[in-house]
């Protein structure tokens, strides 16, 4: 009885403190919340009141004009063919990270000599900026130089091709340059996962009689969907972000075979000054974006409430 | 090591070989257009052609560098990006171990629904924020200036910052806080006293982080300050890879001191990069 009064007495002060500090908390991330309120999500709404109104030129005009500029960029062919390459571009570039991300870790998980070299060289290009990815690769992939040059010399020139110039496939040439540059990062991931596997499952598949392969296939493999899942959203938004690599590489091509959103709207912000027909295309990513992840967050937040 | 002695490959032997070839293979991918970057940058100008790009130069020569560095606009821009990468990166890690600190161990009501939207945000295109950006930056007179850039790459750097900061402080016991609080430590001290000094190593992955990330970037560098005379270096080796008159030699070279600095961080620090990237996926 005497010690309960004595703790409640020592506690209240120290209650007090606790709610004032927290007070203090929430003072000092503040200005961190208001930023990313401004500067991310009211300029969003933003982007879509532009959308809205007749700004497609120079001189602002904020006449309110409803679905007018969706309804035109929607069916501008420009844009139909941006929403095709990403089509393009997100096959592409997630078949070539997640497949070669997953066997390269699969690999190198092998107890392998020099796995530190090894690593090291394929994560590096991920320490390069997309820019310089670009400029690397438009010159090696020339049509009239490059891989062509190789190809020709060891008698395989029957496998020439004309790589991001090829006029309706370009896209999916670019996302090798991409893939060259991101697969190291989804490697990574996946060695990580596999590191996190314990001996135990693998060895109690080995008794079991399983093959090499199976386990991969019926064990490894789904305990990584996780991973999996985490690459599928990363790529997918470097697909709906693809710019600079796109610039690098020579611009949006012949009949726009290597345009993306991104870059479009980038031209019709600073190129044509058709602020209203670009917000579109803006909100249009936006859109996009949350498809993919809302849902990954949702996962995310799961499993950590877990 | 004995880890390694006795993890099961589930592999013969044999297959050993394929294993290696396929290492090798892929090794030599990703060092490919790394070699055609120096190969081609070291060539003199009447060396490059597109026959003979795969061929060692015959002339050993740093005109390509020098012309990229002086004429082609490289130097200004390196200079640039570096008086733009540091404070940016420096700040931004700073407001994010503080953030990231409230976010995992001063959680009030709310509090995880803020930091899911900061994460939302983290994902978004640029694109979708762009024009009202612009009109934001011209109107407090930022735009095209350094400091807006800095700013910008500030902002975009919360999310980030925040979520590595929040993951590392999330292995550090509350009971350490706890006691802390008993002792009569209040907020700021037990950022200062406690989590500050051992929050090193976190600190060292989120700058190393910013620096690539903010150095390598070139979308909000051309936004916001694509004025050749300040622009950073990518948008430099941009503008220098676009100009036909540009010999390729100079081009490679102005590519590759633009990658330089990101390489030999990456080269020098790897751990601590590959810390970086795990903890940039959400879950990692």
């Amino acid at each position: 009885m005497d010690l309960a009064v004595k703790t409640a007495s020592v506690q209240r002060p120290h209650k007090r403190r606790i709610n004032r500090d927290m007070l203090l908390a929430i003072l000092v991330l503040t200005p961190s919340i208001l930023a990313v309120a401004i500067f991310i999500y009211s300029f969003i709404a933003w982007t879509f009141w532009i959308s809205a109104v007749n700004w497609n030129d120079v001189v602002p005009d904020f006449t309110f004009v409803g679905l007018k500029n969706w309804v035109s960029v929607l069916s501008n062919s420009r844009f139909q063919i941006d929403i095709r390459n990403l089509v393009l571009y997100a096959i592409g570039f997630m078949a070539q990270c997640v497949v070669f991300g997953f066997l390269l870790a699969a690999v190198l998980d092998q107890r392998i000599k020099g796995e530190g070299i090894f690593r090291t060289i394929y994560i590096f290009p991920f320490a390069v900026s997309a820019i310089v990815t670009g400029v690397a690769w438009r010159w090696v992939m020339r049509p009239d130089s490059g891989i062509n040059l190789l190809l020709d010399g060891v008698g395989l020139g029957a496998f020439k091709s004309l790589w991001y110039s090829h006029p309706t496939l370009g896209i999916l040439f670019v996302t090798i340059a991409a893939s060259w540059q991101f697969v190291g990062y989804i490697m990574a991931l996946y060695l990580a996962g596999l590191r996190g596997i314990s001996q135990e499952v693998r060895e109690a598949a080995m008794i079991d009689g399983c093959s090499a392969v199976s386990m991969y296939r019926h064990i490894i493999i789904p305990m990584l969907s996780g991973i999996t899942f985490t690459a599928i959203v990363l790529t997918g938004m470097g697909a709906i972000r693809a710019f600079d690599i796109i610039a690098a590489i020579g611009g949006s091509g012949q009949a726009f075979s290597t345009d993306t959103l991104a870059y479009n709207m980038f031209e019709q912000t600073f190129l044509a000054n058709r602020y209203s027909l670009s917000a579109v295309i803006g909100a249009v990513m936006i859109i996009i974006s949350s498809l993919l992840v809302v849902p990954y967050l949702i996962s995310a937040q799961k499993e950590t409430e877990r | 090591m004995t880890q390694a002695q006795t993890k099961p490959t589930g592999f013969p032997p044999v297959s050993r070989i394929v294993i290696y070839a396929f290492l090798v293979i892929a090794a030599l991918w990703f060092l490919m257009p790394i070699y055609v970057l120096v190969v081609t940058s070291l060539k003199g100008f009447d060396e490059v052609s597109v026959p003979n790009m795969w061929q060692l130069p015959q002339r050993l020569t740093f005109e390509g560098f020098i012309s990229a560095w002086n004429d082609g606009g490289i130097g200004s821009g390196f200079v640039n990006s570096f008086w733009i990468t540091v404070p940016a990166s420096l700040i931004s890690s700073f407001m994010g171990s503080i953030n990231g600190y409230i976010f995992a161990k001063w959680r009030f009501k709310g509090s995880n629904a803020i930091f899911l939207l900061f994460l939302f945000g983290m994902f978004l295109p640029y694109q979708g924020v762009l024009i009202p950006m612009v009109q934001t930056l011209q109107a407090f007179g930022l735009y095209g200036k350094v400091i807006g850039l800095v700013f910008v790459h500030c902002i975009f750097g919360i999310p980030i910052c925040a979520l590595m900061f929040r993951s590392y402080y999330a292995s550090i016991p509350d009971e350490l806080i706890d006691a802390a609080k008993i002792d009569g430590c209040g907020f700021f001290n037990i950022y200062w006293r406690i989590l500050l000094p051992i929050a090193a190593p976190a600190f060292a992955v989120v700058l190393l982080w910013q620096f690539t990330s903010i150095w390598n970037d070139f979308i909000i560098g051309v936004i916001v300050l694509s004025n050749p005379r300040l622009s950073p270096v990518t948008v430099s080796v941009q503008n220098l890879a676009g100009s036909l008159y540009t010999k390729w030699n100079i081009q490679m070279a102005g590519a590759l001191i633009a990658a330089l600095p990101t390489i030999v961080v990456y080269l020098a620090l790897g751990k601590l990069f590959m810390r970086g990237l795990l903890a940039g996926s959400v879950k990692g």
